[in-house]
């Protein structure tokens, strides 16, 4: 049913029609922006996350795309067509509910089979695709239980099976997998991607666990307040945070306000007074000098060692103030001269009991300059 | 620590159920009492009965209630689960705070007044569009259904605000029209509260003395009516009998509706 | 009107999906509002204008406020005189003042009775609290009016009572207790007592059980614990429970007729004695409205409780 996925993502293809096209969507709950003027374009074959706290806009921007809110200003457009006025039951698009939102006074079957039952289609075409889906889901055993006698993972199949059966242009997910516990959850994350890539069918998610954002999306998008703050691949996001909200949403970061001193070609040379002495950043900007910045590194970029390093673009002295072990990393924090307090990680290769470093112990620490990166917001 | 109050808070509980049950008690014993006296044991028998079903009064008065309630009930459950419905699930709309208002005052809202507003309502409409014509079983049914749908609202409200919304968003979202979700997902789901509903309409129809005293005409007493009025002429061994019927039959329906309830929940 | 161009066909089509939509709820929220708002809104303003106008003999008993003179003249009679009268004649005001006191005792009563209870349901054991609380309201499905009959079997007198403390020797000679105050006061609160311990056992069943123990280990006796912890909470259900039985305990007839004395005036017996027997509709009207006048306020608070619990 579905081609192989492409090597090259259809949001990097010029020529590709989008599915989705949010344009300047607004929503408002009384005086507070729940959604603030947001655009947004996926397309056919993604598997797009929404990410970030709750509160932030995600949800209500989801309940927009299946129509149970109607944006204040903006519009909405699946598959080239402006879907804004219309009502949920005329849309393309299924949902999956948070709570998967089983009918508690249908058993799995019907439950499935709903959709289909509205649209009219001869019972023997129904009773074969509900049989598929169950086949899918690996649910064929429970077709006739109550929803309150499943399991919750059980649950969730489902309710992944009552959405995909109409076989919607558009899937989307209300933290599909939040309901379940760590251990199910991860094993489901790729059944889930799993099924996406058989069916060829667009996934829109919500989320707030970025781990989860991370592993299952083509892209992603970060909210915040409203407003997306960068939409990129998860290895983007990760490794090219936009701003400094991203920055620090996304997994763990050393920041350094600074100033920029000069630029050299695409090398910028900050003075940071935090760190206590210049720093190098590799960016391709053009940034003038005086312009305030933050620098910004990964703590499993820095290079943590008790001699001091060979020369290079940055390297900064300081002492072990924390020490955390985690079983397969362990995470360092070394105050530097400037006041500032770096978190460096260092994976535990070999197997020891007693760690080189310990409390107060001067240290070394330094990163190279594509290891950072220049925040300007 | 904890052992001298709960005896107090128990005994109290024991004290509260004997001051419930034993007027009832006294009701049902008395009522297979052979003296006319119905205080005063004078033997067993079940002369009170066999009277009570030859009381064509009686009867009829209670063929009578017991056709208003029913059709009370049945229009208390349409009207009382749209508004229900409307109050819980359509968010803010022009009229909903009068809707609410005219749903909670008839909860404590004294008889007397329901009956005289409903009646005066009845005499000057019938003075102005010359309907309804005259009084009786159909201002009474009407009258009760005004109160009495209000009661249905409220179980139904309380039913439906904890029912997940995203029930009927998914019904929606699988292409059904509104009003099918509602008569496919919402209404089989707030069923037993649709039943509890019309129960409770049925019997506060039943039950009712002074909206039927004030609405009803010529012809259309119902069965508090005539209750009332004999026992105004004071303590009569037959109205015991009619007691221990009633309480009899509302223990069964409900021994029956708690049964089938725990039922359900063993199913599930 | 601006003639719409072709490319809005298709967004007016949608948007009359949306009347659509509109037209559904405007009849499912239009219709208990129109029956409500003729059967139970109109009323109320036809009370208020018959309480206006004065007792004539013939059908419907009352004078129309606004006439048509022989003369071509417009004539508004208003007649606030049976206002006056209810200022003016004691046996009004002391039925207000003796509903109002019968109603704020039996409530107060029902309260200090039917706390306890719905404290000791919560406490029992899982299963037996539906069966208990089925128990409490048992007795509201059985004729109300025959559970106030059952009082006068037990109260009058050679009824129960007498006859026991005769037997007991106790007393020589019958109490008087039927057709009394005191009797009103058991009837009203073995009435109404169901009506208090639902809504106490609701907002009870809800309190967490480790709150009394933070209580007890931030050094609170249970008496302590119980007042300063479990009654603060309880008091939604408190208030819903207590105007649940006061607002229509003022206006009660059935109570204070059947169980009452003659010198038991109560304005729900007042009002049925205006209408029914002197056929004074708009003396009875103006009773309606003073009486709702008082209860104006408990309604309304009790109305915006409700609110507070829906959401």
């Amino acid at each position: 049913m579905a081609g192989p996925k492409p090597a090259l993502g259809a949001w990097q293809d010029p020529s590709a029609a989008p599915l989705v096209e949010i344009r300047n969507v607004t929503k408002t709950f009384g005086s507070h922006y729940a959604v603030d003027d947001v655009s947004l374009t996926i397309y056919p074959g993604e598997f797009f996350s929404l990410l970030g706290a709750s509160g932030c806009g995600k949800t209500t921007l989801l309940r927009m795309l299946a129509g149970f809110e109607r944006p204040d200003a903006g519009r909405l457009l699946i598959g080239g067509e402006d879907v804004t006025e219309l009502p949920p039951y005329r849309r393309p698009v299924n949902m999956m509910f948070q709570s998967y939102a089983l009918f508690p006074h249908l058993s799995v079957a019907d439950n499935i089979a709903f959709g289909l039952r509205q649209e009219k289609l001869p019972r023997a075409e129904i009773r074969e695709r509900v049989a598929a889906m169950l086949e899918l889901v690996r649910m064929g055993d429970f077709a006739g239980r109550k929803p309150d006698q499943l399991s919750g993972g059980q649950r969730q199949r489902v309710a992944l099976a009552r959405s995909l059966v109409k076989q919607p242009k558009l899937l989307l997910l209300d933290e599909p997998l939040g309901a379940l516990d760590r251990k199910l959850r991860e094993h489901t994350q790729f059944e889930l991607v799993n099924i996406q890539e058989r069916l060829g069918i667009t996934f829109v998610m919500v989320t707030h666990d970025q781990e989860e954002a991370m592993t299952m999306s083509t892209r992603m998008a970060v909210m915040n307040e409203g407003r997306i703050r960068q939409i990129g691949t998860p290895s983007e996001i990760y490794e090219f945070p936009s701003n400094r909200f991203v920055a620090g949403f996304i997994g763990a970061v050393n920041q350094f306000e600074g100033r920029v001193m000069e630029q050299r070609d695409d090398l910028l040379l900050v003075r940071s007074d935090v760190a206590g002495t210049e720093l190098r950043v590799r960016t391709q900007q053009a940034v003038a000098p005086g312009t305030p910045v933050v620098v910004a590194v990964r703590p499993e970029k820095v290079l943590l060692t008790t001699e001091q390093p060979p020369p290079g673009d940055n390297s900064l002295s300081g002492s072990v103030e924390e020490i955390a072990y985690l079983g397969d990393v362990s995470i360092y924090h070394v105050r530097v001269p400037g006041g500032a307090l770096v978190e460096a990680q260092l994976t535990n290769r070999a197997r020891r009991a007693v760690a080189p470093l310990t409390w107060g112990d001067p240290a070394w620490i330094a990163w190279g300059a594509d290891d950072a990166v220049a925040l300007l917001e | 620590m904890r052992t001298r109050r709960p005896m107090l808070v128990f005994s109290l509980l024991a004290f509260g159920y004997a001051f419930l049950y034993a007027p009832i008690v006294s009701l049902i014993v008395f009522s297979f009492n052979e003296s006319r006296l119905v205080t005063v044991w004078a033997g067993f028998s079940t002369k009170w009965y066999s009277a009570l079903m030859h009381n064509e009064q009686l009867l009829g008065a209670a063929w009578v209630s017991l056709r208003i309630a029913v059709m009370n009930a049945t229009l208390a459950v349409i009207l009382g689960t749209l508004a229900g419905t409307a109050l819980v699930r359509f968010g803010r709309f022009r009229g909903r705070s009068a809707l609410a208002l005219m749903i909670g005052a008839p909860l404590v809202m004294p008889d007397v007044i329901l009956g005289l507003a409903s009646l005066l309502l009845f005499v000057a409409m019938e003075q102005l569009i010359g309907w309804p014509t005259g009084r009786g079983m159909t201002t009474i049914t009407i009258a009760h259904v005004t109160f009495s749908m209000a009661y249905v609202a409220v179980i139904v409200q309380s039913r439906l605000v904890r029912l997940d919304p995203s029930l009927e968003e998914a019904a929606l979202d699988l292409g059904a029209w509104p009003w099918k979700v509602f008569f496919v997902i919402t209404l089989p789901l707030i069923a037993p509260a649709l039943a509890a509903g019309w129960l409770l309409a049925f019997t506060l129809s039943l039950d009712d003395l002074v909206i039927a005293s004030f609405t009803s005409g010529p012809g259309a007493s119902t069965l508090p009516m005539v209750v009332y009025s004999s026992v105004r002429l004071g303590v009569s061994p037959e109205i015991n009998a009619l007691a221990t019927v009633l309480v009899l039959l509302v223990t069964i329906g409900i021994v029956i509706a708690g049964i089938s309830m725990q039922r359900r929940a063993k199913h599930s | 009107m601006p003639s719409p161009s072709s490319s809005d066909r298709p967004q007016r089509g949608r948007r009359s999906l949306r009347q659509r939509l509109h037209l559904g709820r405007g009849t499912v929220a239009g219709i208990p509002l129109l029956w409500l708002g003729l059967f139970f809104g109109l009323p109320f303003l036809i009370i208020a204008r018959i309480s206006l106008s004065e007792v004539v003999i013939g059908l419907p008993p009352y004078s129309s406020l606004v006439d048509w003179t022989a003369a071509g003249l417009l004539e508004v009679r208003i007649n606030f005189g049976n206002f006056l009268l209810l200022v003016q004649d004691s046996l009004y005001l002391d039925a207000f003042e003796n509903s109002l006191r019968v109603a704020a005792v039996s409530t107060l009563l029902c309260l200090l009775l039917g706390y306890p209870m719905a404290l000791g349901i919560t406490r029992v054991r899982e299963g037996l609290r539906v069966p208990l609380l089925m128990l409490v309201i048992l007795p509201f499905w059985t004729s109300f009016l025959i559970r106030v009959y059952a009082w006068i079997g037990i109260l009058k007198g050679n009824g129960l009572i007498n006859n026991f403390l005769l037997w007991l020797g106790v007393i020589d000679q019958p109490l008087h207790l039927l057709h009394s105050d005191f009797a009103v006061y058991l009837g009203i609160v073995y009435a109404y007592l169901p009506f208090m311990v639902l809504p106490l056992y609701a907002t009870l069943s809800k309190m967490d059980e480790s709150l009394l123990e933070a209580a007890a280990d931030l050094g609170c006796r249970p008496l302590c614990a119980f007042w300063r912890v479990t009654v603060p909470l309880s008091l939604p259900g408190i208030i819903a429970g207590s105007l649940l039985v006061f607002v229509p305990a003022v206006g009660e007839f059935v109570i204070p007729d059947l169980l009452g004395g003659p010198d038991t005036l109560m304005i729900g017996k007042v009002l049925w004695t205006e209408f029914f027997n002197n056929r004074d509709w708009p003396v009875a009207a103006s009773v309606a409205v003073a009486l709702l006048a008082l209860l104006v306020v408990p309604v309304l608070l009790f109305e915006r409780f409700r609110e507070k619990e829906q959401t």
